[in-house]
């Protein structure tokens, strides 16, 4: 593989897809020309000049990624390898082409409407273009908010999705706790540190000497360090930890009444500067996005949790023979059977290219893979 | 209505797991762990073990076995049987002294503690005037005089433990006596040794430190000889007749004295034994008589302190037959059996307690031969790598490994076991057990553990097969002076590591054995009556097979004898498959109904036709990244030097077994909240830090197979079973290999082939511990040849099969052919537990015979046992088992098939362990009081009254709570009835206090 990038150089490998038809063909890396360009090349290519069409891209980790904007559009040239796969939907289209990230059984497929304020014909020249919150992916949230005391912060880390090492540790520590009998010092779990870099500290939803009280809705208290930390890597998919912020001037303040569900989301760019304006706590985007204004409980998270457990990867060999017809097999055709077969990361990659559109339907990673070829023998 | 059913069901379900599932542990097997007290009653023909840790155990006849834990965590350094009675005292390295009692209760003694005692001296003495030195149980049974530091003798009454103050002999009264020539007159120091008269029980001697003996009269009080030794004392010895006294010094000399009314200060004899140059203190003296002619004379130590002052001998001397017994570890004491009862006839056998083992010495055959140990023998002869539990062998195999084992046998003295006292009263196990212990020696030690006493069976050395450094040791050439003799089986010095033994497979009904070690051998052996001579030829098998850029720094494969070696009868090799490179084997199966053996490594793993002897499949697990397991163990960036400081730190800390304690409520806690803020205090000078990060596919290791299986399941379609080889890794990979077997009629010639089937990734990418596939019914395919031996329920093959994977975090069911998740059940990601070890048991009703149930038994790193349904992977009970911060008792955990287990709590003991209600082995024993003795009716003194009732009471209570694991309607009476004596017993107390005030 590596091999082969040197040899291509800088040259950037297109796929695009159109409802059923495949276009291939090649760009410089280093003058990809602005997105606009790239967007006509594509309607030039697949023929549909009079088509509104959404863009998207696969990224290295298989996540389906929109191309609305010169950044993002940047970072998608760049995450060729060198090969970069485009998926052109029909702005119409329903359901989207994008789907949430956070396959919540029900809200799976989220509904990206023509929205006029974003038509890229209509809108592209009155300043910079906000993507939607859908169109990144959700590297962490602030969940719960309405069932939890303002004091504690429940905060989701999706694992999914990016390079980031999560990049925390974990101490014991003493915790202050009041009781009938008065205030009482208890062991306690604490964050230590945040690696520079990593998920956690990019966050900024966990900071240092946070006390951990929950992991994935299990009471740490009474468990050992060891334990907590084995509760972590085995969650570390999805986690979700409780903390108490050691500081508690940055807590969502509940704004009086119940009703109005007041969620932060934070959202990374891997990398670019998109999303500054999200951090905004005061943004419309937290309001107005009912999906990701979760009202989950702990309960809810262990489902999905189990969904995502799932995705067990099973390569079943189906070129096997029926048992009558082994035993009359000779052994030479078996053996060039195996042979065939130990070819193993050949034969997926092959797989996964061919088997792309559903890939991308069932979101990935979601349910398990089973890959199959057609028998070899009958 | 929903309600009420639920719990009508939940009640069902708890009275159902109260029927088959019950924790206990049961017998410790093996050595006991540190020993440093023996005490033994010619009487009760029983002798006792005290320990550093604080434990007392009892053992008679084989199969009589009781255990005390002292309550303080204190060394016993004493054991003394009070003469002709079931009592005996115990002094702790704390200066207390404790008093047990052999009771009967419904037909079977229990050890129980009936009293406690700690010398209280006069105000502003110093601690030395009460700390004793040396304890005398007087034959009257009544008496125990205790010396002191201080150098005075204390009286006690026991069994009530009452000071007899105007008894007491002080010192100052001694020096006054002392005639005023004797040069040690100023300062006697502490009481090395008090003797009873053999004759007139009045008489005790006292030995001093500083060398001077007095024979005190406890009835007049007053001394009646004073003998002016000049040496600093070490043990003194009254003859039989009590004639002669001897005594022991410390400069290696033993002095003989005429006791008699008049002062000596001229020994009648004195003699260096191992003399002219500086000697080592002879510790402990003892001579016999014997009926006719010259006595056993027997002292430890007393060797050349230039030349052999590093050995721990034990010199025997009878009719100038002269034997310097040479044990391995350190002596502890030692004690000789006589022939009749009460102590009068001939020696018979010397007992000998070393640190590591207890050696049984024949006095009576000639050429003083070993007698082969029932219980107490050291399993860590070697130390142990490995363990492998084989239930119900069929009797064919059982019989030939007892005959093959006592071929081996023939060194020991064929007289029977002279500890004979108390009675086994447990009844004949149900099946024969196997336990099989692989050693780093290349051992493999055969163990029966059916009963209470582990016995070995036999032993088989691999060693032979390899060519090793090590020669036999030429014995000590004739004439050598002292004449040592190699006594003891304890020798932890293994010739090569690579020897280890790692893994071990036993199929029960062919016989055949595999074996892998620590260089990548495998062994295949089958059990032959008679000797033969044949060569082992090895065959190589490359597991990288071409991989490149990898370089094996570990260690060199073993080199194989190329002559034909003589194997003894027993397990002989057949085959030998050495894996290249050399790693640790770490996964091994052996399928002896299709004749294949599967073994993995760090590197991949392979199948090998052991009928063809060809290779049958080769396949690497390496990630590319994995360099670690490239290399090898040797190139780990950590230093050797320091790894081994860490592992003996790791081990000094493991062999500090704590045990548990009973501590009263309040003190308790305060305990633990001073350990709590000592403990926060410690965190806050230097916080301990975990990382928390995800698991990537590039951590080390992720190659390593850790578990292989074999089975005869639907993996292509569901109409046909397919035989098939499953191995998971460390990585949480699952990879399935379709075997075709050749019909039974070609199988000679026709080669066998695999092909893959299938390949399993978990995604949360624990380690693969376990793979079990389940029948129609949701019960484990039964083991090759099984059904074939009419052992077991042919297996559903009808309906659906499921297969479980049990990876360190997770347990997982998948339906087959088709592998599609059915059920879960995590454990790590909920209470951070991940399992270590696992297996299935299957569990008997303990109301019905027929009613049972198969589970899925797991300990986990917390020490934790756990046992989950089958099929339906429900967490059913949870038992705390092991110290979560004993990783090497973790570690060596072994099930058995019906839901008992082993793990090591030291080197050298098995702690067994019991999950059913059903299969239970414990000790079961009688002892009774010696027939010739009148048991003394205590006269009733106060302490002893009102102490007794409430400790009966207490201890009563403790032992139900103990088993009151299930809240069963009559273990709830029980623990109301006792609580309610508790109560008597204290009103009756307050009565007849206010009485007496």
């Amino acid at each position: 593989m590596s091999r082969m990038q040197k040899a291509m150089g800088g040259v950037v490998e297109v796929k695009s897809k159109f409802e059923a038809e495949y276009r291939r063909f090649a760009f410089k890396r280093n003058c990809p020309g602005g997105f606009l360009e790239f967007y006509s090349l594509l309607q030039t290519i697949h023929r549909i000049h009079d088509v509104d069409i959404l863009l998207g891209y696969a990224d290295d980790s298989g996540d389906l990624l929109p191309i609305n904007n010169e950044d993002n559009f940047n970072k998608a040239v760049m995450s060729a390898n060198p090969l970069l796969r485009i998926i052109i939907t029909k702005k119409e289209d329903e359901p989207a082409p994008f789907p949430d990230n956070r396959r919540k059984k029900g809200l799976g497929l989220s509904v990206l409407r023509t929205n006029g304020s974003l038509s890229i014909h209509s809108k592209n020249k009155l300043g910079r273009m906000i993507s939607r919150p859908k169109d990144f992916r959700q590297i962490s949230s602030i969940i719960d908010v309405d069932i939890l005391p303002e004091t504690h912060r429940r905060v989701r880390l999706h694992k999914h999705g990016t390079h980031k090492p999560l990049g925390f540790y974990i101490r014991d520590g003493v915790s202050v706790r009041v009781t009938p009998h008065g205030v009482e010092k208890v062991p306690g779990v604490f964050i230590s540190r945040l690696v520079r870099g990593g998920l956690a500290e990019s966050t900024g939803l966990l900071g240092l000497n946070d006390e951990i009280l929950e992991v994935n809705g299990i009471d740490v208290t009474g468990k050992s360090l060891d334990q907590v930390t084995d509760m972590m890597v085995a969650n570390s998919h999805n986690l979700i930890v409780t903390v108490k912020p050691a500081n508690q001037r940055n807590n969502v303040i509940h704004r009086g009444s119940r009703t109005s569900v007041g969620s932060s989301i934070s959202f990374g760019l891997n990398g670019s500067t998109g999303p500054a304006l999200l951090h905004d706590s005061t943004s419309p985007t937290s309001q107005s996005n009912p999906i990701t204004a979760s009202s989950s409980t702990a309960e809810g998270d262990s489902d999905e949790e189990d969904d995502d457990d799932d995705c067990d990867l099973i390569v079943e060999n189906e070129r096997l023979m029926f048992p009558e017809s082994r035993r009359a097999a000779n052994s030479n055709k078996v053996y060039s059977n195996s042979e065939t077969l130990q070819d193993g990361p050949a034969m997926r990659t092959l797989q996964q290219s061919v088997s792309m559109p559903e890939y991308i339907a069932s979101s990935l990673t979601d349910r398990a893979m089973v890959m199959s070829s057609p028998y070899g023998h009958s | 209505m929903k309600k009420f059913r639920r719990h009508g069901q939940e009640s069902q379900r708890d009275r159902l797991k109260q029927e088959l599932f019950q924790f206990n542990k049961t017998v410790e097997h093996g050595f006991p762990h540190q020993p440093s007290a023996l005490g033994y009653s010619p009487s009760l023909q029983l002798l006792a073990i005290g320990t550093r840790s604080g434990t007392i155990k009892l053992y008679g006849a084989p199969g009589v076995e009781f255990m005390g834990l002292h309550d303080e965590n204190a060394a016993v350094t004493q054991v003394h049987f009070l003469p002709h009675q079931v009592e005996l005292v115990t002094l702790l390295d704390d200066n207390s002294l404790h008093m047990w009692s052999l009771k009967a209760h419904t037909g079977l003694s229990e050890l129980l503690e009936i009293g406690r005692f700690t010398l209280t001296g006069p105000p502003g003495a110093p601690p030395s005037v009460t700390r004793v030195t040396a304890v005398l149980a007087h034959s009257s049974g009544e008496l125990l005089l205790l010396g002191t530091e201080g150098g005075h003798v204390f009286i006690v009454e026991v069994p009530g433990f009452r000071e007899l103050e105007e008894r007491n002999i002080s010192l100052d009264e001694i020096a006054k006596s002392v005639p005023e020539d004797y040069i040690g007159r100023r300062n006697l120091e502490h009481v090395e040794a008090l003797l009873e008269n053999p004759v007139r029980p009045n008489q005790v001697a006292i030995g001093y430190g500083r060398g001077l003996i007095v024979i005190w009269d406890i009835e007049k009080q007053c001394a009646i000889q004073h003998i002016q030794a000049t040496q600093q004392l070490e043990s003194v010895w009254w003859t039989e007749d009590g004639g002669y006294i001897l005594s022991s010094h410390s400069d290696g000399s033993y002095c003989r004295w005429m006791a008699g009314d008049a002062d000596v200060n001229e020994e009648e004899k004195s003699d260096i034994p191992y003399g002219h140059f500086p000697c080592k203190a002879i510790s402990k003296i003892i001579q016999l008589p014997t009926k006719e002619g010259p006595p056993f004379l027997l002292f430890s130590g007393g060797m050349p302190r230039a030349s052999y002052g590093d050995r721990h001998c034990i010199t025997v001397i009878h009719n100038k037959i002269h034997v310097a017994l040479d044990f391995t570890s350190r002596i502890i004491d030692f004690f000789v059996i006589r022939d009749r009862l009460h102590d009068t006839g001939d020696p018979t056998a010397l007992v000998v307690l070393v640190e590591e083992e207890l050696v049984v010495i024949d006095l009576e055959t000639e050429g003083w031969p070993v007698i082969q140990t029932p219980y107490l023998v050291p399993l860590h002869s070697s130390a142990i790598t490995c363990s492998h539990h084989v239930s119900a062998i069929p009797l064919k195999l059982w019989e030939k490994l007892i005959a093959t084992g006592e071929l081996q046998h023939t060194n020991y003295s064929k007289k029977p076991w002279p500890v004979t006292g108390g009675k086994n009263l447990a009844q004949d196990p149900p099946q024969r057990d196997l336990l099989l212990t692989g050693h780093e020696d290349g051992t493999v030690h055969f163990w029966d553990a059916s009963g209470v006493c582990l016995y070995p069976i036999y032993k088989l050395s691999t060693a032979g097969v390899f060519h090793t450094d090590a020669d036999p040791m030429n014995q000590g050439a004739e004439g050598e002076w002292p004449p040592f003799r190699k006594v003891g089986c304890f020798d932890p010095y293994s010739d090569d590591p690579r020897l280890g033994i790692q893994k071990i497979h036993l199929c029960k009904y062919s016989g055949y054995l595999a074996v892998a070690g620590t260089a990548g051998q495998i062994l295949v052996l089958e059990l032959n009556d008679e000797t033969a001579e044949h060569i082992v030829e090895p065959k190589v098998v490359d597991l990288l097979r071409g991989q490149e850029g990898f370089r094996w720094k570990g260690h060199m494969r073993l080199d194989v004898q190329e002559e034909p070696v003589l194997f003894p009868a027993g397990f002989q090799p057949f085959m030998l498959v050495q894996c290249q490179p050399p790693a640790v084997i770490t996964a091994l199966n052996l399928h002896s109904e299709w004749k294949l053996v599967a073994f993995g490594t760090s590197h991949g793993f392979g199948l090998f036709d052991y009928q063809q002897k060809s290779c049958v499949l080769i396949k690497c697990t390496l990630n590319p990244s994995d360099q670690l397991a490239m290399e090898g163990p040797l190139s780990r960036v950590k230093s050797i030097k320091k790894s081994l400081r860490q592992s003996f730190r790791r081990i000094r800390r493991s062999r500090v077994s704590l045990r548990k304690h009973h501590i009263s409520n309040t003190s308790k806690l305060q305990e633990a909240n001073a350990r709590l803020e000592a403990e926060l205090a410690e965190m806050e000078l230097a916080p301990v830090q975990r990382k928390i990060e995800a698991r990537s596919s590039d951590d080390s290791f992720t190659g390593l197979v850790r578990i292989l299986y074999f089975s005869d399941t639907f993996l292509a379609d569901s109409s046909h079973t397919t035989p098939s080889l499953w191995a998971g890794t460390n990585g949480g990979c699952v990879y399935v290999f379709m075997l075709s077997l050749p019909p039974v009629e070609r199988r000679a010639d026709e080669p066998i082939t695999a092909q893959p089937a299938k390949e399993i990734q978990l995604m949360h990418r624990a380690p693969v511990v376990g793979i079990v596939v389940l029948d129609g019914h949701g019960v484990p395919l039964p083991e090759p040849l099984e059904v074939a031996h009419d052992l077991a329920r042919s297996p559903d093959m009808q309906g659906s099969h499921h297969l479980l994977v049990i990876s360190e975090e997770q347990f997982k069911v998948f339906s087959l052919p088709k592998v599609n998740a059915k059920m879960k059940l995590k454990l790590t990601a909920v209470d951070g537990s991940r399992v270590r070890r696992m297996g299935v048991s299957w569990f008997g009703s303990s109301r019905s015979e027929d009613y049972g149930k198969s589970g899925l038994v797991v300990l986990t790193n917390q020490g934790d046992l756990l046992v989950v349904s089958l099929p339906g992977v429900k967490l059913l009970v949870r038992f705390p088992c092991i110290r979560k911060e004993d990783i090497s008792g973790i570690a060596s955990c072994v099930f058995t098939k019906h839901g008992q287990g082993f793990y090591l709590i030291s080197p050298s003991e098995f702690e067994r362990f019991s999950l059913s209600t059903r299969f239970l082995v414990e000790p079961r024993c009688l002892v009774e009081v010696p027939h010739g003795s009148s048991q003394p009716e205590s006269t009733s003194s106060l302490p002893r009254e009102t102490s007794q009732p409430n400790e009966d009471a207490e201890s009563a209570a403790r032992r139900v709570m103990e088993h009151a694991l299930l809240n069963d309607q009559k273990v709830l009476q029980e623990i109301q009835n006792s609580l309610e004596a508790n109560e008597v017993s204290l009103l009756e107390n307050s009565v007849r206090n206010n009485i007496a005030i």
